[in-house]
């Protein structure tokens, strides 16, 4: 079945907004999860509870939001840094995220904006395709 | 005063839903405060009771092998007030139920009147926040939770 990301996008909103308690006209494709919106760490579950709900798909734990186990790995995080290695493991696991701008300055700290409105619409995308 | 706030089970069918009922009473003593000569259960116990009813769900889903804790409140919405004399009715239901955390969906009703719907969701703690260490020992699903479900004859 054929979904247009239009459409996409407007399911998404309305889960945004159930799950976080926001407007709208605030959640617009750059918007970033926990910035913008305000997620907080059980918002992410939330969040994957009602895409599933929504799209009726199964979401496994780590492949839209994996970033948990990377930052506990020191290999992957040093001195507030993400590694070459740490990178590297990003992108193959969020293929569906934007990582030009944290790849400038990999601080960890930073690794919260990844998750944008759009790399949910390019999960879901890439998710309804397979 | 014990922090229980739903008297007994009614229902309970295992890992999707139950009901749960409490009788409200003068002899709260918190009602004779909230308000003077005006006693209306809190809200908050209200969504407290609901947590109690679709927390113990959750709990029993896993045997209580998980310490489940009340994360986040998805919805909560009040159409009526609960006064000393009703009997309410928590009606929850698990929506979805993962390794690290469960959704659920409740409704109070006081005779075929509804008083609420509160939507839940439950962490699994253990699983969830990575490196912390908690008690070995369950302390959420005490022996006083455990006796809510011995009034409907569940095996523990």
């Amino acid at each position: 079945m054929a979904v247009n990301r239009d459409e996409i996008f407007k399911k998404v909103q309305g889960v945004l907004v159930d799950a976080l308690g926001v407007d709208e006209e605030e959640v617009s494709s750059d918007s970033t999860l926990m910035g913008d919106l305000g997620a907080e760490s059980i918002d992410f579950l939330d969040i994957v509870f009602r895409l599933e709900k929504a799209f009726a798909i199964k979401i496994p734990r780590e492949e839209l939001f994996p970033i948990e186990n990377l930052m506990n790995n020191p290999q992957y995080v040093k001195d507030g840094k993400m590694t070459a290695a740490g990178l590297a493991e990003i992108k193959a696991k969020m293929p569906h995220t934007n990582l030009s701008e944290f790849e400038k300055d990999p601080n960890i700290n930073k690794l919260g904006d990844l998750f944008t409105v759009n790399s949910i619409v390019n999960y879901i995308e890439s998710k309804l395709k397979s | 005063m014990r922090w229980i706030w739903i008297d007994k089970f009614v229902e309970f069918e295992s890992g999707k839903r139950a009901a749960a009922v409490k009788n409200i009473t003068l002899a709260e003593e918190h009602l004779h405060d909230h308000f003077p000569g005006f006693p209306v259960m809190p809200e908050t116990l209200i969504i407290e009771g609901m947590a109690q009813t679709a927390g113990i769900l959750v709990g029993e889903a896993k045997k209580f092998e998980e310490k489940v804790i009340l994360a986040k409140i998805r919805k909560a919405v009040f159409f009526d007030f609960v006064v000393p004399g009703d009997t309410i009715r928590l009606e929850a239901a698990i929506e979805t139920i993962s390794p690290e955390a469960a959704s659920t969906t409740g409704k109070i009703f006081c005779g075929a009147k509804i008083i609420a719907e509160i939507d839940l969701m439950f962490s699994h703690i253990d699983r969830n926040i990575a490196g912390k260490e908690f008690p070995e020992e369950n302390f959420v699903f005490t022996d006083t939770f455990k006796s809510l479900m011995r009034s409907l004859s569940l095996k523990e």
